[in-house]
Order: structure tokens, then C-alpha cells, then sequence
């Protein structure tokens, strides 16, 4: 069959041991939710199957993304990892430079048509013809549409490529655009965070890579296994939210004591992601358990609604008006009371103004 | 339908219509008043956790609530189907009958006090039909739609929730957006409730039909 090493044959040359190569499968099981027995599943898939080749492509964005891959939690997941993906093409972290790199992208199309996965992180600028994020000459979405045509599928790293993030707020001078918008021909998996948590990112790639298929997606196209759920669901001050003990300052009591950070904003009640059951920096702490709300760093537009430290946001009406529900809904309410009331003194006042033959006039029917 | 005599009384609201609208009324007063609080905590209470269920309360109540209003709702819908003429009023707007546009403006006018005529309607007057179908019909299905589609969320992926009303959440912009819109949604009806019960509790004082005991038994009378 193929010529291709396999993952596993890879790992050994890169010193990697047997136990430890086990050690990660089983590790690698776990945090995909998988029985024990999958353990050995994905030991014989990474045995039998040849490598498959990952190209990283970066586009606008702070590579927060690989920061968080590269310092995943386990040192041995991110050594298989690295080793396994060997990131042919990655701006970021490749020895080669220059025309040698780019000579990289044409090599994986030839030799490997319609079969490497692509990863996006960031997103590429739409506006001026792609000109606000150039790369070898070229702009990035050129690039970026190139790579796609060719690959099996994308996963789009982070919520610059999910969603857009940042450098698409509002007005968008750039027209930064997420990927899912830019190639639509192509299953591209979403896995969204600011940056996505580590164990996250190695996940999904492993389970692409060993089951040879994507994981199940949500209706967003994000991987279910990871954010299918709210992190309110699995917040472990969740007792505290249906108490009604909830942080009213930084500074107070409640804050001491681990209540609920509801009122000081925390999006966890609309947030889909898996920080509070895997936490960050392998297991160490997350934001609420630092003391702080969820920003909802992992969801569409978070960056666009207004303060991070209100349990209500921005509506976000078309045409940039910033208001909240709040606002608009009692100059509503309050505008139908004070309607009342002067129109039920107007009509009192004119019952007497008519000296109490009060009763409105007949007319013909309308029915 | 111009009938130049008319009756003393007629039969406008059927029971299934009269019971719904206290259903819709009181269940309409606890989501708000429970949504609100949900947006809203009260201050924080001490103690163990364990001792409390304050939120958790809450949402019970807004939830046991919002399950009479949708299934009212849904009652009401097939009545529309069934029920008298009357029944249909608040599920569409005459917009093609040019009778309708002249009450419309005759209404406005009265209520503006630029005249002090007021034609008797059997069911709804034209400008009431209007603020009906906007403020109150729509906006149910909106909440109702929404609201499930919040209560999925909790329920999780692959839910029945998730399966029937999941696809609103995207559709708004996701679970913030979806909150926010049906916080708003909850004003707009609390404005449309100010306005309605003010005009009932009127037209029973200054008018020459009658209303609140319209809706509690069922009969229209006129008087003079
Ligand atoms: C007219 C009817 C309704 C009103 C006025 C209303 C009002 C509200 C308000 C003000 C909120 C708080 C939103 C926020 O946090 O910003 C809320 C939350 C919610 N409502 Fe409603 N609602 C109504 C109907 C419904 C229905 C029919 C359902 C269906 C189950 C529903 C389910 C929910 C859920 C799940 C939440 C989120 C609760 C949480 O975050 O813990 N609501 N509602
Ligand atoms: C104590 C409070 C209320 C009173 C006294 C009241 C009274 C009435 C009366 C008298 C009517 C008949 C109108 C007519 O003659 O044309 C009516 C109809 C209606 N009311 Fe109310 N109402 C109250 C609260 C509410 C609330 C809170 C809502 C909505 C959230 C509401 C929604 C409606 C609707 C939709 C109709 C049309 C019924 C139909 O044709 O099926 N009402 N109400
Ligand atoms: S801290 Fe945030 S995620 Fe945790 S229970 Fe409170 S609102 Fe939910
Ligand atoms: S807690 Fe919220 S803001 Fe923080 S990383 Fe997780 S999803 Fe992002």
C-alpha cells in the first residue's frame, strides 16, 4: 500500500517509547470521553495507519491558539501530538523559511491530493482584495482557498476562525472573516475559545487522525464531545447560582467565600465549552475558579456586546445602536405608563369639562 | 357585516377563550415577574448553600409557567380553528377590507379624543386587533420560541428541546443574543399589557360596550 510511515513508526523515530506511546493512547481516550478498551483502538490505528499530513496556516490573528497547543497540559500529548501531526507546514513553529516553506504547500497538494487536513488559525482579511494580511507575497485568503480546494478537511483553530473575534469587531475595517464563511465547499470543524483549551485542540486532532473520520458536530459544527455543553452546567459554583448566593463585588464576602459570579457577568450560562470540567494549564484552574466570570470567549460575537461585567448585553441592533434589553424596555413600558396616565387624565377631564354626561357617542356599526 | 339594529347582547367570547386569556394573563404576570428576577437576582443570601434554592425556585416557577403559557397557547390555536368568528380575531389582520382601515383610522381618531363617536364592534375594534396581533400573538410565538430554545440549552444536546426549538439559538445569534431578545420581548409585552388592561378597565367606564365582564362571561352587551 502506502509508502507513508505510520504514526506510529514516526513516534518511535522520534525516541518515544513504547509505554509512553500507550500511556498516551490511554490518556487520549479519557479525554475524549471514550471507554477504556478505545485505549487499545487507538494504539492499533496509530500502529496500522499511515500519517496524515497536517498543514497550519495562520491568518490574521495573535497565535494565542498555538501557544495554548504547543503547552499542553500532558508533555507526553504534546510530544506525540507534535511529532504525530509533524506540522509539515506550520508559519509558526517550522524550521523552514522562505521559498523552502512555501515549496512545502505545492509538495503536500502533489503528493498528498484531497487527503491532509488543513488547520486555520486567525482568519483572513476580505476588504482591499485580501490586501491586509499578506504572506509571501500573496494574500493570505489566496492562500487560504488554495489549501482548502486541495484538503480533506479544515478545522478551524480558535474563535478568530470560528467566529471572527477581534479583529472582526465592529466596524471591521479589514472585513476579517471566519473561515467557515470564506470555504463553504468543505466540512470545516469548529473548535472555538480564546484560545481553545489545549487538551481540546489535541483531541479533536487525535481523533481525527485515529478514527479517520470527524468527530460527531453540533449543530454549529463544533465537536460535541467538548461543547455540547454549557460550562453553567458543569460549574461546580452552580450550587451557589440556585442557591441565590451570588459575588456583588470583587471585594466582598460572597467574593471570599466562592459564590456565583452571575451578577458580576459571567457568561458560563450561555457559553459552550469545556472549561469547567478539563480547566486550563492541565487541570490547574479556570476563570471562574481563579474568581472571575467567563467573558464567553468561546462564543460568537462575545467581543461585540458591550460590558463583560453585566449579566445583560448589547442587543446588537443593525445599524450599531449599543443598547441593552434594559435599557430599551423600560423607556417601552415607560413610555405606556405615562401614555396611561395622561390619557386617562385627559379623558376624566373631559367627562367633567361635559359635566358628567360622560358616555361616548354611538354610531352606525362597522362589524 | 353592517347590521343597523343592534342586539342588546351577543355571545363574543366562547368558554375556551375566556379561560385562556386568565391562563395567558396570570401566567404572562409570573414569567415576568420571574424572567425579571431571573435577569435580575435579588441580593445575595448567606449561609450554606444547601439550606437554599432561591434561583433554582425561581426558574421552576418560570418554567411550571411557561408550559401552561405555551400549551394555553396551543389550546387556543385550535380553538381559533373551531370556535366562533370571534375566536379567529387575534390570528390575522382584514388588511384586503376597506371597512376595516376606516375603523382602524375611526379608532385612532377616538382614542386621539378627535371624536367622541364610538361605532359598536362585536369582537375586537380594529386598532385593538392590531395591537393584538403584533404585541401580544406574535410575541407569544417569539417567546415561546425562544424561551424553549433557552430551556434546551439546560436540557442539552439531543433533547426533544434541542431537537424542536435548538436551531432558534443560532438563529438569533446564539444563547446571549437569545437571552437578551427575550428579555425584550418580555417589556414589549408588558407594555402591550399597561396599554390593554388601562383600555378594558376604560371602555367599561366611557364606553358603550361592555368589556371586562365581556371576558368573564362571555356576553357582549350594549347600552342606551
Ligand atoms: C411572556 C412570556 C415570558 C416572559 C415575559 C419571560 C421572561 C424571561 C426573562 C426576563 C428572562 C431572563 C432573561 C435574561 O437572563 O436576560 C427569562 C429567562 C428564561 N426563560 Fe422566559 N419568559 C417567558 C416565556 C418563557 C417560555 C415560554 C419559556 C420556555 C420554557 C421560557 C424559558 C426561559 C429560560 C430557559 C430562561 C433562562 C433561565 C436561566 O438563564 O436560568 N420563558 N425569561
Ligand atoms: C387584569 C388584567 C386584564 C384584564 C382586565 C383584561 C381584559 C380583557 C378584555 C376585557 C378583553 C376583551 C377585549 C375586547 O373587548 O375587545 C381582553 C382580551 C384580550 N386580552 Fe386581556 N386583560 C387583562 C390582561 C391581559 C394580559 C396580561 C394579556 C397578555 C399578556 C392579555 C391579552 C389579551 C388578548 C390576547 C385578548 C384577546 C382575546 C381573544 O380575542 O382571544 N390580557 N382582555
Ligand atoms: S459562576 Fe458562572 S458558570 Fe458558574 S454557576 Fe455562576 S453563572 Fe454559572
Ligand atoms: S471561562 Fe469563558 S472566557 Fe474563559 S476561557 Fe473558558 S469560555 Fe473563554
Amino acid at each position: 500500500m502506502s509508502t507513508e510511515p505510520t504514526f506510529y513508526e514516526i513516534l518511535r523515530r522520534q525516541g518515544i517509547t513504547r509505554r509512553k506511546f500507550l500511556k498516551f493512547c490511554s490518556l487520549t481516550a479519557a479525554s475524549l470521553g471514550l471507554a477504556p478498551e478505545f485505549a487499545g483502538t487507538i494504539a492499533h490505528a496509530l500502529e496500522t495507519k499511515p500519517r496524515v499530513p497536517v498543514i497550519w496556516l495562520h491568518g490574521l490573528e495573535c497565535t494565542c491558539c498555538t501557544e495554548s497547543f504547543i503547552r499542553s497540559g500532558h508533555p507526553l500529548a504534546a510530544d506525540v501530538i507534535l511529532s504525530m501531526i509533524s506540522l509539515d507546514y506550520d508559519d509558526t513553529l517550522m524550521a523552514a523559511a522562505g521559498y523552502q516553506a512555501e515549496e512545502i504547500l505545492e509538495q503536500t497538494i502533489a503528493k498528498h491530493d484531497g487527503n491532509y487536513i488543513l488547520a486555520c488559525e486567525g482568519n483572513p482579511p476580505l476588504n482591499e482584495e485580501g490586501m491586509y494580511c499578506i504572506q509571501a507575497g500573496r494574500p493570505y485568503v489566496e492562500k487560504l482557498r488554495r489549501m482548502a480546494a486541495h484538503s480533506k478537511a479544515i478545522i478551524a483553530w480558535g474563535t478568530c476562525a470560528s467566529w471572527g473575534c477581534v479583529q472582526a469587531a465592529k466596524p471591521n475595517p479589514t472585513r476579517a472573516t471566519p473561515i467557515h464563511k470564506v470555504v463553504t465547499d468543505k466540512p470545516v470543524i469548529k473548535v472555538p475559545g480564546c484560545p481553545p483549551i489545549a487538551e481540546v485542540m489535541t483531541g479533536v486532532i487525535t481523533y481525527i487522525l485515529t478514527f479517520d473520520r470527524l468527530p460527531e458536530l453540533d449543530r454549529l459544527g463544533r465537536p460535541k464531545m467538548f461543547y455540547g455543553r454549557r460550562l453553567h452546567d458543569k460549574c461546580y459554583r452552580r450550587a451557589h447560582f440556585d442557591a441565590g448566593q451570588f459575588v456583588e463585588r470583587f471585594d466582598d464576602e460572597g467574593a471570599r467565600k466562592g459564590y456565583c459570579l452571575y451578577k458580576m457577568g459571567c457568561k458560563g450560562p450561555t457559553t459552550h465549552n469545556a472549561c469547567s470540567t478539563m480547566e486550563w494549564n492541565g487541570g490547574l484552574s479556570w476563570p471562574v475558579k481563579s474568581g472571575h466570570g467567563c467573558l464567553g470567549c468561546a462564543e460568537e460575537d462575545f467581543w461585540d456586546r458591550g460590558s463583560f461585567y453585566t449579566p445583560t448585553t448589547n442587543l446588537n441592533v443593525p445599524g450599531g445602536v449599543e443598547v441593552t434589553a434594559d435599557q430599551v424596555g423600560k423607556v417601552i413600558a415607560g413610555a405606556a405608563a405615562a401614555g396611561v396616565a395622561a390619557h386617562a387624565t385627559v379623558s376624566v377631564v373631559s367627562r367633567l369639562v361635559r359635566g358628567g354626561k360622560g358616555r361616548d357617542e354611538g354610531g352606525s356599526s362597522n362589524e | 357585516m353592517s347590521s343597523p339594529t343592534i342586539p342588546q347582547a351577543v355571545y363574543v367570547f366562547e368558554a375556551p377563550v375566556r379561560l385562556w386569556h386568565w391562563v395567558h394573563t396570570f401566567s404572562f404576570l409570573t414569567l415576568a415577574a420571574t424572567g425579571y428576577l431571573i435577569a435580575h437576582p435579588l441580593p445575595s443570601i448567606g449561609g450554606e448553600a444547601s439550606d437554599h434554592f432561591l434561583m433554582g425556585n425561581l426558574r421552576l416557577i418560570h418554567f411550571v409557567a411557561a408550559w401552561f403559557f405555551a400549551v394555553g397557547f396551543a389550546v387556543r390555536i385550535y380553538w381559533a380553528l373551531v370556535g366562533n368568528r370571534y375566536a379567529r380575531e387575534i390570528f390575522y389582520l382584514p388588511v384586503w377590507r376597506g371597512a376595516w382601515w376606516k375603523g382602524l383610522f375611526h379608532e385612532m381618531a377616538y382614542y386621539l379624543f378627535l371624536t367622541r363617536e364610538q361605532p359598536p364592534f362585536l369582537g375586537h375594534n380594529p386598532l385593538a386587533q392590531t395591537a393584538m396581533f403584533f404585541l401580544n400573538t406574535l410575541m407569544t410565538l417569539f417567546m415561546i420560541a425562544t424561551g424553549f430554545a433557552l430551556y434546551s440549552e439546560g436540557l442539552g444536546p439531543g433533547s426533544w428541546a434541542d431537537r424542536a426549538f435548538g436551531w432558534v439559538l443560532p438563529l438569533v445569534g446564539g444563547g446571549e443574543a437569545t437571552q437578551n431578545w427575550h428579555e425584550l420581548g418580555m417589556w414589549i409585552m408588558l407594555a402591550f399589557a399597561i396599554i390593554h388592561i388601562y383600555m378594558a378597565v376604560r371602555a367599561d367606564i366611557f364606553g358603550r360596550q361592555s368589556s371586562v365582564s365581556a371576558m368573564i362571561g362571555g356576553w357582549r352587551s350594549f347600552r342606551r
